[in-house]
């Protein structure tokens, strides 16, 4: 009982902070309401059992995309007035609610019509688990049953990554991205920014390895040494690195290539793409993931910090 | 269950990424050149997927020798191994036209424009070969976003300020159809634990679960594929792209989702889906025909006016629902003559696009009113305009001319003689943007034309090369599992005649619509309503391309789809 | 009423109200803001779906949970591309305006 009056609870506070990220006067206060938003959908996740889905949303979900977006709004320029002079009137806003209420509602109601008992492949997961050498269904999931799905992410997060480079002037072509931060070497940022990444990586560390039998994985590991990487980077400390540099492209690409060759090795020894031989299946599984970590921790934090933005000097 | 051969579909998903990772690592002009070896392997594996099927029947291919629901299965039917020859087929067109475009300049060690446009065009390429070929609705999911992520840099290659705003502009409304069709897989996984679409064709109930389902991913597919009234970012983005950037775009990218929707009222939900919403989806086809075209021939840039045509000739993608869903199962040949129009379509748009682009190069601007002149200084690339442009009236031995027989066949079969008025009048509508420009080009220039810049011979025989393609479709009728019997003499009276017929209706329409009168005759009151219903249309198409207006109409077709489906 | 029809119920709410910011919201950045709103509601509605499947001894289904975490990254490479192109068209135009000009014939 008390656990539905919980439930009930993080539910209402969920819509109402989601109806003050879109209603809000102005992008920061909805900035503002979406982060705490995202922290309380990592709470939605642990109340129901997904506690992978958590550590990811809490990463990325709130954390990385937050953190862009705050470094978007300071960047809008006063382009904010001319938006709210652009807004529809009154009938198109009548319209829009009537509409979404059609959706909300439909939607509702197929929720409400949902077969019982609820269809589930948890049963056929659990049997088949064991041959992958995984404790931990989703990372079986991930990496053997629908791997294509995992390998496809990470050239998802290339691709955006090609298209955000894409986007430099000419004249800053092959330089760094972001701006170079100067932060007071005294000040509390440095001190967090010497401070926090040696913990960070021991915990990433941790969180990857523990994501075989345990919720984690490559993808919570790899957004908190981005954000580490990131926090460096702001307090001055190192700077973003020439989009041209012959290494960090390597490290880009080094993960999908790794999968794919690990996959055609599957092709030879177990007879299928993506396929792995039973006593072999856990360390192909973990080179798979090893060489994951550095293309998604290089792609999420270069994400963050955009399109080169200045002319590079050195490598 | 994976068959032999089966492979080959994993490895022409795989190849065009392989490629582009390379190419990004290796950079500088090693991109180029790995995006051409790219080409020809994929070449050869697209064509050796072809073979296979031809000997054995529907491919498969089981990824990790996990079965579905537990894994992901890649099948290939006669629609797939077709878009994905083609789509091999016209990537190496257009990456032979894009070669001296996209060359990294002597002096720089790598070039932003050519380092993204090879390896967009390859995420393209993989991209669509895993819409043809994937069994799953998620990784589906994963697909279109990949192919809305390489789209969309494309649109702002050249980086000016309008192409930005293209690009937002399309990147957001594919967002809101990616989130919808999302919304309908997770539906669908609730109401039947698979995203397997042979899986769920089997489990599959006309229920409120799937009709929701149905309703939202049809129309967040539809707003990726720019049908009308949801066309909002199409024409600037096409019209705004560098041409080789185009060709990829409208040939291509919307190929996509429409194979999608394709997929969805075809092979998984047929029996949700019905008569009487596949008549929207017609009927809609027909509403973008007109108004694309009549916009189209309002416009006073080359390229803007290709673009407005694949407004039109996407409604053409959509007129093959109501043949192909009568309520007695699905019609084969209304799916043969869909996929065929789609592969005319994507030749002869990829042709008239790289047309434009050369003569844009050529001299400078493409507006059509100053083009006098250019026919008989830019020969191969008006021909290839030409060209593509009347293969897409449907002039035998064209692959619209097929499939235009292909659907007039069907709806004979099923009663639905006022599709056959739509199909006929269609190809009179192309006929007018084709005389328009063919009018303009041949004129004699009142001034001799300004110095030429020089364009690449290689670009040039791409360009016709693809419409020539398009022009000949038919003939694969020959070697192929089509009827040829639809072919009937291209010199006969019968065929002549009617392709006078169309021309001819086609300049009227040209001249009465087109903004500065076709032939310098006093025109008259006649053209004055004309002018005016034109204008009509085009204050109306920018009204429906707002932002609140395309998407209130987004949801108001997913709730007329809803309802259509329910009444079923 | 069980918790995971709960969690549907206001997994079908979000998915409207972000809906409805995206159809009324007029700059870009709200409009991203919207959509995530939007997309994280599409994913509780995806993880009530899970929970629901608990069995074998598991407490959720497994499949629509790895499904979720492959969908949020790709939420955040769309939401990575979308700010990049907005701070790009405002360096640019000064503006962030997605409105296109009208057809007065003047304009091309």
């Amino acid at each position: 009982m008390t656990g539905n009056i919980v439930s009930l609870a993080i539910v209402l506070l969920l819509l109402a902070l989601a109806v003050w990220a879109v209603v809000a006067r102005n992008a920061f206060l909805a900035i503002a309401g979406f982060v705490a938003y995202g922290l309380l959908l990592s709470l939605v996740w642990v109340r129901l059992h997904g506690v992978d889905v958590a550590l990811t949303e809490a990463a990325i979900g709130g954390g990385l995309t937050g953190a862009m977006l705050i470094g978007a709004v300071s960047r809008l320029r006063g382009t904010e007035a001319a938006a709210r002079a652009e807004r529809s009137g009154a009938g198109v806003h009548v319209l829009a609610l009537l509409l979404s209420l059609g959706v909300a509602a439909t939607l509702a109601l197929c929720v409400l019509v949902l077969p019982d008992p609820a269809p589930t492949l948890a049963p056929q997961v659990a049997q088949n688990l064991a041959v992958t050498g995984v404790g931990n269904p989703i990372t079986g999931v991930l990496l053997a049953f629908r791997a294509l799905d995992t390998l496809l992410e990470a050239i998802v997060l290339v691709i955006a990554l090609i298209g955000v480079w894409s986007l430099a002037p000419e004249r800053f072509w092959g330089g760094r991205p972001g701006l170079r931060h100067q932060a007071d070497p005294d000040g509390i940022l440095a001190y967090f920014a010497r401070l926090l990444p040696p913990l960070g990586i021991v915990f990433a560390v941790y969180i990857f390895w523990a994501g075989a039998d345990h919720p984690g994985g490559k993808f919570q590991s790899a957004t908190i040494l981005a954000a580490m990487w990131t926090l460096v980077l702001m307090a001055g400390l190192a700077d973003t690195p020439r989009i041209d540099h012959r290494a960090l492209r390597f490290g880009i690409v080094v993960g999908p290539l790794v999968f794919i060759a690990i996959g055609v090795l599957g092709l030879f020894s177990a007879g299928a793409l993506l396929a792995y031989p039973p006593q072999w299946a856990k360390p192909m599984i973990v080179v798979v993931e090893v060489a994951l970590l550095p293309t998604l921790t290089l792609v999420l934090g270069l994400l963050l910090a955009g399109a080169p933005a200045r002319r590079g000097g050195g490598a | 269950m994976s068959t032999p051969g089966g492979l080959l579909l994993a490895l022409a998903v795989l190849l065009p990424f392989v490629g582009m990772l390379l190419g990004l690592v290796a950079g500088g002009r090693h991109v180029r050149r790995i995006a051409f070896a790219t080409m020809l392997v994929g070449l050869g594996i697209a064509v050796g997927i072809a073979w296979a099927w031809l000997q054995a029947g529907e491919l498969a291919y089981l990824l990790g020798d996990w079965s579905p629901p537990l894994g992901i299965a890649l099948r290939a039917d006669g629609p797939a191994v077709a878009m994905l020859l083609a789509v091999a087929g016209v990537v190496c067109g257009i990456g032979l036209y894009a070669r001296a475009d996209f060359d990294t300049p002597a002096g720089s060690s790598e070039s932003r424009a050519a380092f993204s446009y090879w390896l967009l065009l390859l995420a393209v390429w993989g991209s669509l070969n895993l819409v043809f070929v994937s069994g799953d609705l998620f990784t589906l999911y994963v697909a279109l976003e990949l192919l809305t992520f390489a789209g969309v840099p494309l649109v702002c290659l050249a980086g000016s300020g309008e192409t930005l705003r293209a690009a937002l502009r399309y990147l957001l409304f594919a967002l809101c159809g990616s989130v919808l069709y999302l919304l309908g897989v997770v539906l669908l996984y609730g109401g039947y634990g698979t995203v397997d679409m042979r899986l769920l064709a089997e489990a599959v109930q006309a229920e409120p679960i799937a009709r929701t389902a149905l309703a939202l991913m049809t129309v967040g597919l539809l707003a990726k594929t720019a049908l009308f009234p949801l066309h909002i970012w199409l024409p600037p983005a096409h019209g705004g792209a560098p041409a080789a950037a185009s060709a990829v775009l409208s040939a291509l990218v919307i190929k996509g989702s429409w194979f999608l929707v394709l997929r969805l009222w075809c092979d998984v939900m047929p029996g949700v889906a019905g008569a009487s919403a596949a008549q929207l989806l017609g009927g809609l086809g027909a509403a973008a025909i007109v108004v694309g075209s009549v916009v189209a021939l309002r416009q006073q840039r080359l390229k803007l006016l290709v673009a407005y045509s694949t407004v039109a000739q996407i409604g053409y993608l959509f007129l093959m629902f109501p043949m192909a869903l009568t309520g007695t199962g699905v019609h084969d040949g209304a799916v043969a003559a869909g996929v065929l129009q789609a592969i005319s379509h994507a030749t002869a748009k990829a042709g008239m696009f790289m047309a434009a682009g050369l003569v844009y190069a050529a001299l400078g601007h493409d507006r059509i009113d100053d083009l006098a002149g250019a026919a008989r200084a830019l020969p191969i690339a008006l021909l290839a305009f030409l060209i593509g442009g009347v293969a897409l009236m449907g002039v035998l031995p064209s692959g619209a001319y097929l499939a235009k027989k292909l659907l007039l066949d069907a709806a004979d079969g099923s009663g639905q003689w006022a599709w056959t008025w739509v199909l006929q009048g269609g190809a009179v509508f192309t006929a007018g943007y084709v005389v328009l420009v063919g009018v303009r080009v041949l004129r004699r220039p009142a001034q001799p034309l300004a110095e030429l810049k020089p364009i690449s011979l290689l670009s040039q025989w791409a360009a016709l090369g693809l419409s020539l393609a398009s022009l000949g479709l038919a003939l694969t009728a020959v070697v192929g599992p089509l009827p040829a019997s639809l072919i009937s003499n291209p010199l006969s009276p019968k065929e002549l005649g009617n392709t006078l017929a169309v021309l001819a209706i086609g300049t009227l329409l040209a001249w009465g619509l087109a903004r500065r009168p076709l032939f310098s005759i006093t025109s008259g009151s006649l053209r004055g309503t004309t002018q005016a219903l034109a204008r009509g249309f085009e204050q109306g198409d920018h009204f429906i391309r707002r932002w609140p207006s395309a998407m209130v109409a987004m949801l108001g077709i997913a709730a007329t789809f809803g309802w259509l489906l329910a009444r079923a | 009423m069980n918790v995971e029809t709960l969690y549907g119920l206001g997994a079908a709410a979000l998915v409207g109200i972000g809906l409805y910011g995206l159809i009324v919201l007029a700059h870009p950045l709200r409009k991203i803001i919207a959509f995530n709103v939007m997309g994280s509601g599409v994913f509780v509605l995806f993880g009530a779906l899970a929970k629901r499947g608990a069995a074998a001894g598991l407490h959720a289904d497994p499949v629509p949970q790895a499904l979720l975490i492959t969908a949020i990254v790709v939420a955040f490479a769309a939401s990575a591309l979308a700010v990049a192109l907005i701070v790009r068209l405002i360096e640019s135009t000064d503006s962030a305006s997605l409105a296109s000009d009208p057809p007065d014939g003047s304009r091309d």
